[in-house]
This record gives structure tokens, C-alpha cells and sequence, in this order.
């Protein structure tokens, strides 16, 4: 955001500003209350005059975490091991939730870029469910039927340039109803000196379909034949999507958190040690 | 918890992996190797004109060659699949998972700090850089980059750089080898072992480390460490200019590797290719320059580039790297001996191992004087101890991704945690990996023979490419 960009913004929209404040606002490091003070009054008139980030400021509910899980006990032990007394105790797993701008670093300027790069065809708010600014690393999370046009504009964009994308993993989130599997793809811009963005598209279990980023990034052509291959999801669009790792008659996905490890027990000095996935586990 | 739910191992019929439906094995060898009544030729050794004048009698349109995946100069279980006109290639696919070992799923099942164990294993040949990426990356989740302490960079930067020179001896060597200059890999293989040698006196092994852990490193460097690289820097910069000049102005060498397994910087951004492949373009993107990472930023060296684009520059780039490394190595010797006694594990004792390691009777194990510590005087330690070992530590739930730049490219990690002791995912992008599916288009249209180079030029570890 520059200077003069501030200046031309000086209409004050006093009301969205003032649902701002009185918002909780999730506690992190990088984006905590104290860094959301008077003088980052011109980034939120930034974010108003663009349309970019209100509805992070509007509706509080998309800051919470997100809840991916629970975990009983103390250790994490299962299968009846817990004899520590604190069995009964269920601790839910969350996950950081979206950020309320500012975002931090270059994080503003992008999400501002791409917010007026996207006004033009699918919208921001359309194609960007939230954003997470977590640990210094900036996620976008965009819906799957825009994520061509976001991966077409964060690579075109003069002021983006995110020439390469780094590959997609996929994560495998059973306890997120609705949006089990998770596509995430870390960009680069060289460019714009090494910046990194994320990209984060999600599917459920039984529509496992993401549309593919070949075209733009013919490079992840591997990498999302070894998504599809480990976790299951159709890349649609992808030229030729085959397993690549394992065996082309191989049954499942073995990646998925429903898939097991396997093993056999092994026997040294004497004692039997079980395979990895039935050891005692504190996790 | 519903991370490693335990009821899934029992009920196969909701595993979308294990349909009881299928009939027999579903895991069993398949026999579809139907090839149509196509004829198949066996090819081990011999002359190729013979087995070409064979294939056109049969006036056959296309001939499918099947290089690998058990061919010596497809470096390790790589299988390349040529459609051939005469010699030329037509079309040009890599087939992989030769090597898939499913280290990405068995991390997930043991603690933060034993995956160090399993990811130092994907890129035989680049140990130090997984473990690096693989830990900051988990730093970073932790939120300990800032208090990783000076020595612990230090030794790690030392350990990347000789795993650099080491990894480029290889690629040379081996390159040298597929080309029939077995001189090339004897020179090669044997200044690598000099780098092994520091390996062992300072982690213990020669490869597979598993030295870098989540905080710092496993230990300090023994005494006398420094004085010995010193003196194996010396003897590697007379190797390399002995490489140096079997290689550079060889006009057999140039022969086979000018203009070959030629990608421009368009092909290589389209590929998201990166490394040495991406420099010989000119562009210089290096991620120690401009992303450092453990204090690069404080060492003096330079990023090589070339314009030529081709293999030959390649190789050359390699070679000046393994100088620019050498250059880095001699500025962390300086530093170690400026930082003598100082810590090489994060202060937080919830996250360092107690134990630093020693030589007993039978071979590496914790320090006597810890043993005797726990097991005689302190409880409290030796339940620290055993919660820590057995336990691990818990991470917050969250997801980083971390990149170094390796000999070959960009590796990233991208680590999920959940709040749990074990990754709730842990994927690496392996530059090999991505860097092959430039195979095609270095090779298409060019010589048989030139596969091999361009191959070479790659410089892929199918360890790191199948994972």
C-alpha cells in the first residue's frame, strides 16, 4: 500500500470501522490487538475503499478457529491405555482461523492487488473464502470453482508475478465435515524477491473434485497426479490423471487418514514389537 | 482424538483402501503385462544397428523402447519410455515409483523428532538438506526460528554445504560415468569420500544422519572437527581442480554435452524447475540469497549462472558451486571456532533432548554421566527424559512450509500439525521429482544417446523422487 494511494482514501466510513473495533479478535502473534491500533487507520480505509477484507471485519464469526478434531486424555494415549485418571478429558483440536486485516508484511498489498485484479471477473469475496496470516506465512483459501481464475491472476498480475508454484499437498482432515480433503499449493514469486504465498482449495469426501492448475502451472502436472494418487482428489482438466506412485491397479488412497499404515510385528532380542500403527501412541 | 483413529484398522470395509469385494490379493502382483502380440525385444548388450535393422524388418511404424527401470544410466529405478524413429526420439515419458517407500505416511506415525530419521532417507544423496527443511519448517510451526542458537546454524550451514560438494561429486561422477569416463566417477566418488569421512566423525554416520533435529542440531561437533575440515577443504579444492580439468575443455565431453538437454528460462519457470537447471538459464534464483534461511545472509559467496542452457553448463555450474560452497564452509570453520562451548539445542528443555551423545563400549549412546545422572541421583530428570523420548513434544496446530535450496532445486516441506507429538502431515516437494518432468522436453527430438545426458543434467535421486 503506498502512501499516496492512503491519501486519496481520506473518506472516512466511520461505521465499518467502528464494528471493527468492536469485534474479538483473535489472538496471535502477527496479528493481534496490539499491532490493530490508530495508525493502521489507513489500511483498513484501503481495505474499504478496494471492498477487500470487510467482511473480516464485519463478520466475527469467520475468525474462529477451526475446529478439525478433538483429543481425550491427558498423553493423547488410546485404546484403553490412558491409566493416568484424566481419560475423561476432551481438549478440541483447533486449527488458526481467519485473520482481520492488517495482515502484515506484504500480505496487505497482495490480498489488495489481487482483491482489484479479481473485481474485474469473479470477485474477491467470491473467490476468497478467508485468509489465515499464521506463523508469518499468508494462506488464501479460495473456493474451488474460482481457483483457476485466482491461479491465473496471481500468476499474470505484473505486481504478483507468482511464476511458480511449488507443487500441491494434500491433507486429509476427517473431522472436518464437509471439507474433508484439503489441496494446498505453496507459490513463488522470484520476481518479487522469493515472496510466498499459499493457496488452500477444499473438497469433501464424496465430491473429491478440485479443479486442476496444470494449465497455468504446467509443472504441478506430477505433483497433483501424486495428490490424486495418495488422497483421492480428481484434478478436473488435468491432462492425464494417473497414479504415479503406486502401482496403476493399486486400490485406495494411502494417504488418507482412513487408509492404514500397515506392517508386520517384528521380533528383536527375544520381545515382539507390534507394527507402527498399534504401538502404544501419545499423540 | 481423531488423528490416528484406532477403530480404522478394523473395519476394512469402510477403508476406501481395502474393498473386500476385490477378489483375491488386491495387493497382489499383477499379471496385465499384455502387450497385444506386439514384438518385444530383450536388449542387454550387444550393437544397437543390429537390433534396429531386427525392428524395421518387421517394418513395425512405431518402437517403443523401455529404458530402465533396471538400466545402469537411468541413475537408480528410473524407467524411461522412448517412441524412436531410427535413433531420434519421438517421444519422451518418465516413469516413476520404482522406489516409493511411503515415508511421508510412516512419519506420521512416529514422534516430530524420529521423522528427522525417516525424510534424511528420501534424497540418499542430500540428507542434510530434508533434515533442514524438514526441522525449520517445524521450528517454525513451534515458533523457535528466532532462538535457534548461532552454533546450531552454523554447524547446520557447514553440514548443507559439504552435502552440496558431496551430492555435485556425484552428479558428476555418475554423469561422467554414463558417459564412459569411469576416470570422471573414480575422482568423483573419491573426493566424496573425504566428505563422508566428516560425516562420520561428526554425526556418527555416513549417511542417513538424521544429525539436524527440530531445534537445533544432535550434537557438537567433536574436538579436532574443525581442524579436519579444514584440511579436507584443502584436499577437495586439489580433487575438484583435478575434475576441473579432466572435464571442462574435454572436447569428448563437450561434444556430448554442448546443446544438449537444452530448456530455456521460459521452459523452466512453465516447469517450476529450480536449481542448477534453472542458473544455466542465467537466471540467478537461489534461495540462500534471496530467501536466507540458518544465517546465510552472512556468508560472503556467489550465485553461479551461465546463459548456455544446456547440459555443459550444467556441469560447469556445478563445479563452480562446489568452489562457492567450499568458500562457505571455510567461513563457518571460523565461526565454530568463535562460538567453542557455546549451545547447539534451543534453550527450551521441553523440546531439546536432554542426552547429548557419546562412545561407550558398544557403539554411539547417551553420555555416561546422563545415564548416571538419571538412573543415580535426579527422578525428575529421568522422567523428563523418558516423557521426552517416548513422548515427544507437542506442536502447536497449524501449517508452515519451509524451502531450502538443495544441490538439485527448492525443497520445501509443508508440515500440518494438529497439537499432536507426531506431523499430522509431512510433505516434501522434492526438487528431483519435479525437475524430471523436464525430461520430455529436453529430450524429445534429439539422440538416443542424449537421453542419458540430458538424464544426467537433471541430476534426479529417485530416493527423493518416489519418497
Amino acid at each position: 500500500m503506498s502512501d499516496e494511494k492512503a491519501e486519496k482514501n481520506t473518506s472516512p466510513e466511520g461505521t465499518g470501522l467502528e464494528s471493527g473495533e468492536g469485534t474479538t479478535l483473535p489472538d496471535k502473534e502477527v496479528d493481534s490487538a496490539d499491532t490493530r491500533t490508530d495508525d493502521d487507520r489507513q489500511a483498513v480505509d484501503v481495505a474499504h475503499a478496494t471492498g477487500v477484507g470487510r467482511w473480516a471485519e464485519l463478520s466475527p464469526v469467520d475468525s474462529e478457529p477451526v475446529k478439525i478434531g478433538e483429543r481425550r486424555g491427558m498423553f493423547g494415549a488410546t485404546r484403553g491405555q490412558d491409566t493416568s485418571g484424566y481419560g475423561g478429558l476432551v481438549t478440541p483440536t483447533l486449527l488458526p482461523g481467519a485473520s482481520a486485516r492488517p495482515y502484515g508484511s506484504y500480505f496487505d498489498e497482495v490480498a489488495d492487488i489481487l482483491g482489484r485484479a479479481l473485481g474485474e471477473s469473479v470477485g474477491y469475496d467470491d473467490a476468497v473464502e478467508k485468509v489465515v496470516v499464521d506463523r508469518g506465512e499468508m494462506t488464501l483459501f479460495v473456493a474451488r470453482e474460482h481457483l483457476v481464475a485466482v491461479a491465473r491472476v496471481l500468476r499474470d498480475h505484473p505486481d504478483l508475478r507468482f511464476e511458480l508454484c511449488m507443487g500441491v499437498s494434500g491433507v486429509h482432515y476427517p473431522g472436518e465435515p464437509g471439507r474433508e480433503l484439503h489441496a494446498v499449493y505453496p507459490l513463488l514469486s522470484i520476481t518479487h524477491g522469493s515472496r510466498r504465498l499459499r493457496l488452500e482449495v477444499t473438497c469433501p469426501d464424496d465430491d473429491a473434485h478440485v479443479p486442476s492448475v496444470v494449465e497455468v502451472w504446467p509443472g504441478n502436472d506430477w505433483h497433483e497426479r501424486e495428490v490424486w494418487d495418495m488422497f483421492g482428489i480428481e484434478f478436473d482438466g488435468h491432462p492425464a490423471l494417473t497414479r504415479i506412485l503406486m502401482p496403476d491397479d493399486w486400490p485406495g488412497h494411502p494417504q488418507r487418514k482412513d487408509y492404514p499404515l500397515g506392517g508386520i510385528p517384528v521380533e528383536y532380542k527375544g520381545g515382539v514389537v507390534p507394527p507402527p500403527d498399534e504401538r502404544r501412541a501419545y499423540s | 482424538m481423531t488423528t490416528h483413529d484406532e477403530t480404522i484398522y478394523d473395519d476394512t470395509a469402510a477403508s476406501p483402501g481395502l474393498d473386500p469385494a476385490l477378489p483375491g490379493d488386491p495387493y497382489g502382483a499383477s499379471v496385465d503385462d499384455d502387450t497385444d502380440d506386439a514384438p518385444v525385444f530383450t536388449v542387454s548388450g550387444g550393437d544397437w544397428n543390429d537390433l534396429v535393422d531386427e525392428a524395421t524388418a518387421l517394418s513395425e511404424e512405431r518402437i517403443v523402447v523401455n529404458m530402465g527401470p533396471q538400466h545402469p544410466s537411468t541413475h537408480g529405478v528410473l524407467r524411461l519410455i522412448l517412441e524412436l524413429d531410427g535413433e531420434t526420439v519421438t517421444e519422451a515419458r518418465a516413469g516413476i515409483g520404482y522406489l516409493h517407500t511411503g515415508i511421508e505416511k510412516n512419519m506420521e506415525f512416529r514422534t516430530w523428532t524420529q521423522g528427522v530419521t525417516f525424510c534424511t532417507r528420501m534424497d540418499y544423496l542430500t540428507p542434510m538438506f530434508q533434515e533442514a527443511a524438514y526441522c525449520l519448517s517445524i521450528e517454525r510451526l513451534l515458533g523457535i526460528t528466532e532462538r535457534i542458537p548461532e552454533r546450531a546454524s552454523v554447524i547446520r550451514v557447514l553440514m548443507m554445504e559439504l552435502t552440496r560438494v558431496s551430492s555435485h561429486l556425484i552428479a558428476l561422477g555418475t554423469g561422467g560415468m554414463e558417459m564412459g569416463a569411469t576416470t570422471v566417477m573414480t575422482v568423483g566418488f573419491r573426493e566424496r569420500e573425504r566428505i563422508l569421512r566428516v560425516f562420520e566423525a561428526v554425526t556418527g554416520l555416513r549417511m542417513n544422519n538424521a544429525y539436524i533435529r527440530p531445534g537445533g542440531v544432535a550434537q557438537d561437533v567433536p574436538h579436532g572437527a574443525v581442524d579436519m575440515v579444514r584440511g579436507v577443504v584443502t584436499e577437495l579444492r586439489t580433487g575438484l581442480g583435478e575434475l576441473e580439468k579432466l572435464l571442462v575443455e574435454n572436447p569428448l565431453l563437450k561434444g556430448r554435452t554442448v546443446g544438449v538437454g537444452y530448456l530455456d528460462l521460459t521452459g523452466c519457470t512453465a516447469l517450476g524447475v529450480t536449481g542448477p537447471v534453472l542458473r544455466s538459464t542465467g537466471l540467478p534464483h537461489d534461495l540462500r540469497k534471496s530467501a536466507p534461511y540458518c544465517g546465510y545472509e552472512t556468508y560472503d559467496f556467489e550465485v553461479i549462472t551461465r546463459s548456455g542452457c544446456d547440459a555443459y553448463d550444467r556441469l560447469r555450474i556445478r563445479i563452480d558451486e562446489m568452489y562457492e560452497s567450499l568458500k562457505i564452509v571455510e567461513q563457518t570453520l571460523d565461526r565454530l571456532q568463535r562460538t567453542e562451548g557455546q549451545p547447539v539445542m534451543v534453550e527450551d528443555k521441553k523440546i531439546a533432548w536432554p542426552a547429548q551423545l557419546a562412545i561407550g563400549g558398544d557403539g554411539q549412546g547417551n553420555s555416561l554421566d546422563h545415564i548416571r545422572e538419571i538412573m543415580g541421583t535426579s527422578m525428575e530428570a529421568l522422567i523428563h527424559h523418558f516423557k521426552l523420548v517416548t513422548e515427544g513434544f507437542r506442536v502447536p496446530p497449524g501449517q508452515a512450509y519451509a524451502a531450502v535450496e538443495s544441490a538439485k532445486g527448492e525443497l520445501g516441506c509443508h508440515t500440518v500439525s494438529d497439537g499432536g507429538t507426531r506431523p499430522y502431515r509431512a510433505h516434501f516437494r522434492d526438487p528431483s521429482f519435479n525437475n524430471l518432468q523436464a525430461v520430455a522436453a529436453m529430450c524429445e527430438g534429439s539422440q538416443v544417446a542424449d537421453v542419458i545426458v540430458a538424464v544426467a543434467s537433471i541430476d534426479p535421486v529417485m530416493g527423493g523422487v518416489d519418497r
